[in-house]
């Protein structure tokens, strides 16, 4: 295979690599006034279609497909980049945004004009601080020199980008919570049907994808669907951004075409495991995917092979790798207090089942688990999500992957952590130990996150 | 508790910051979000009254404000501190030691996570994934300065910046040499 030229991070190590000059420089918005000027909408759409760009966001969700579904009648459309960026571990759209805000830009001008959505909102996660910045800055530069506004290139074709900020919350990365969101509502993703692309954002026809997945869409087009068909796998096109961290001597993000094996991605790119140990256990997309082994290794970081392995599936290709001191308790410790904090709560085996996962491996993790507990878990990990079909999205599944994997590949060592872990003295919930002593329990203290009492005002608010 | 017709607590200043979002979108209460974190910016804090406030401007109900803030933990109802530090807990934090760079703070700084210092100067607070993890164990300041790979002399550092002053709005947007202790890492090709 020749060697991989790296395509989404191309201008990363340029100076000012954020600026329109340097975006320009290196040849940007080519792809954009060839769009615009020279094609017609469904052109593109066919074009992403044939390179058959599957969504970078989690679900793998073919892109050009997906801008099929929108009717064909309508009269506004909404494009909403999904830039929440939550799932732990995960952090290619950040730098996408904050190295190539103008490749970003490019890429949701030619998706608004190949939908036919004149508002496109970028949905950012409220943590990227100096993304948003970079953002905000970008669009004004890429509006004043006529990329943006109205009649670009002369073709009639009008757009506008605003940044939408959001407030710290996980599930508004799903694709129909960030809409709710957007809106000025809670976070709740709704029911589907209708999908978005028919009643999405203001109950109009609706585009939710990825910052990466449109990344792509204009290198598509320059350089057309067989060229991006010839980069990764078999099945799995184009370029990707992994990112590696946890047990390892450099934490990164690297460009690659799909279909790396965790292996490569530790020993050529990650510096090996820190402290010259072994790994024994990677997550191969984000904490919902699951969890593999060290024998599962070699297998491809793409949308086919990473299901042989009975994870969820590819995600958001962020690997965080575990050496071989890591215990599989603190591991499922970690990931269903993550779940337990970020479940919305609409659908009752979703809110009771991550909130009690949490409070079964925290009660393990102390010293107070029974065998009996790992069989309720499979239980409970079974009867959620979406592939049972008993909850309205995802993340539900997201929490049951975890335990799933785990309870199938390393229940030996759950087994050996129960028994050998014993605290002899009765285990004394925070509740009971505030009963006791008589004062007001905390609840911090019992679990979720919870504000404490707020403070009396240090300062009369407004007098800074 | 309700809005007190003869002061408003929204000074115009602020009101027309809030009204300049109404253009974006197709409904006003698509601004709740964008109005909440202008609030939140100028007072360090949402109270009961600028909730009333804000639905006043964008036409709905109070409830429905409420509603949206109270969803996201995000928006505390007393001051914070000056500068609103985040330590990251889920995994690749975690691991790397990220909830004992929490504790130690909290330690450091005798409060709990989720509290303000005494001195107003600074709230700890712990947070999901970051989107930083390429600095694990991380922390954010809300002012946009990364702070990790963390050990506790680090936090010890981080914790005298971050009472000494507010990060200017920096002209480099975070990627020159004054975006904090840590350069962002450049990814590989
Ligand atoms: C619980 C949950 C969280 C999600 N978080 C994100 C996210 O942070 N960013 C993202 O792009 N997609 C996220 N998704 C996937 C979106 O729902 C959606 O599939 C995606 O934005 C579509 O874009 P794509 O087709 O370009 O991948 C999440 C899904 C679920 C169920
Ligand atoms: S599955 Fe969980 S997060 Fe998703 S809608 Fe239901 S309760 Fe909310
Ligand atoms: S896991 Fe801590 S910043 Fe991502």
């Amino acid at each position: 295979m020749p060697a991989f030229e790296p395509v989404l991070t191309r201008n990363f190590a340029v100076p000012d690599s954020q600026t329109l000059r340097a975006y320009e420089s290196r040849g940007g918005y080519q792809a954009s006034r060839k769009a615009i000027t020279e094609m017609d909408p469904d052109k593109v759409v066919q074009i992403v279609k044939d390179s058959e760009l599957r969504g970078r966001g989690g679900a793998g969700f073919p892109c050009g497909l997906k801008w099929s579904f929108l009717p064909k009648d309508r009269q506004e459309t909404f494009m909403c980049v999904n830039g929440d960026e939550s799932e732990p571990a995960t952090f290619n759209n950040r730098l996408l945004i904050e190295r190539d805000p103008h490749q970003f830009i490019e890429g949701i001008l030619i998706s608004c004009f190949a939908t036919k959505a004149a508002t496109a909102y970028v949905y950012l996660r409220f943590e990227y601080i100096h993304a948003f910045r970079i953002m905000e800055r970008a669009i004004a530069e890429a509006r004043e020199a006529g990329h943006l506004g109205k009649n670009i290139y002369g073709s009639g074709f009008d757009l506008e980008i605003y940044c939408h900020r959001g407030a710290g919350a996980y599930i508004c990365g799903e694709e129909t919570g960030l809409i709710e969101s957007l809106e000025g509502k809670r976070g709740w993703p709704r029911i589907k049907p209708p999908f978005p692309a028919i009643e999405g954002a203001f109950r109009k026809p609706t585009v939710v994808n990825n910052v990466e997945t449109l990344a792509c869409v204009p290198h598509i087009i320059e350089r057309g669907a067989d060229w991006f068909k010839s980069i990764g796998t078999p099945k799995s096109y184009g370029p990707k951004l992994y990112c590696v961290s946890g047990h390892v001597n450099k934490q990164v993000c690297v460009e690659l075409p799909l279909g790396v094996t965790t292996r490569e991605l530790i020993e050529d790119h990650a510096g090996g495991v820190w402290k010259g140990r072994k790994v024994k256990a990677t997550v191969p997309g984000g904490i919902s995917m699951g969890v593999m082994s060290a024998d599962e290794m070699d297998v491809k970081l793409d949308f086919e092979d990473i299901k042989k392995t009975g994870c969820l599936g590819l995600g958001t290709a962020a690997v965080t790798v575990m050496d071989d001191q890591t215990s599989m308790v603190d591991y499922l410790y970690n990931t269903s207090r993550f779940f337990a904090h970020e479940s919305c709560g609409q659908c009752t085996p979703c809110r009771e089942g991550t909130g009690w996962m949490y409070k079964i491996f925290k009660r393990i993790k102390a010293g107070g688990g029974r065998l009996e507990d790992l069989d309720v878990l499979t239980m409970m990990a079974n009867n959620m999500g979406l592939t049972p079909g008993t909850t309205i999205c995802g993340l539900a599944d997201g929490a049951a992957w975890p335990v799933k994997n785990v309870l199938a590949k390393f229940r030996p060592e759950l087994e050996e952590y129960i028994k050998k872990n014993q605290s002899s003295k009765p285990l004394v919930t925070p509740l009971q130990k505030a009963i006791a002593a008589g004062t007001v329990a905390e609840p911090v203290a019992l679990g979720g996150r919870v504000y404490p009492a707020p403070q009396p005002a240090l300062r009369s608010p407004g007098g800074s | 508790m309700a809005s007190d017709v003869t002061t408003p607590m929204l000074s115009e200043a602020i009101r027309d910051k809030i009204r300049a979002f109404i253009p974006r979108y197709p409904n006003k209460r698509a601004v709740t979000l964008p109005a909440l974190h202008i609030v939140h910016e100028y007072f360090r804090c949402v109270p009961y009254q600028a909730m009333a406030e804000i639905a006043e401007i964008l036409e709905i109900t109070p409830a429905e404000v409420h509603d949206t803030m109270s969803f996201y933990g995000f928006f505390p109802q007393a001051p914070i501190g000056d500068v609103r530090v985040w330590i990251c807990r889920s995994l690749s934090c975690m691991i790397t030691g990220g909830d004992e760079m929490l504790e130690h703070a909290c330690k450091k700084l005798g409060v709990r996570s989720g509290q303000t210092t005494p001195d107003g100067k600074l709230t700890v607070e712990f947070a999901e994934c970051l989107g930083i993890c390429d600095f694990a164990p991380a922390a954010l300041a809300d002012d946009g300065r990364i702070f990790g790979p963390l050990t506790p002399e680090k936090v010890d550092a981080m914790i005298e910046e971050l009472k000494k002053d507010k990060d200017p709005v920096d002209p480099t947007h975070g990627l020159g040499s004054s975006a904090g202790p840590a350069t962002p890492s450049r990814p590989e090709g």
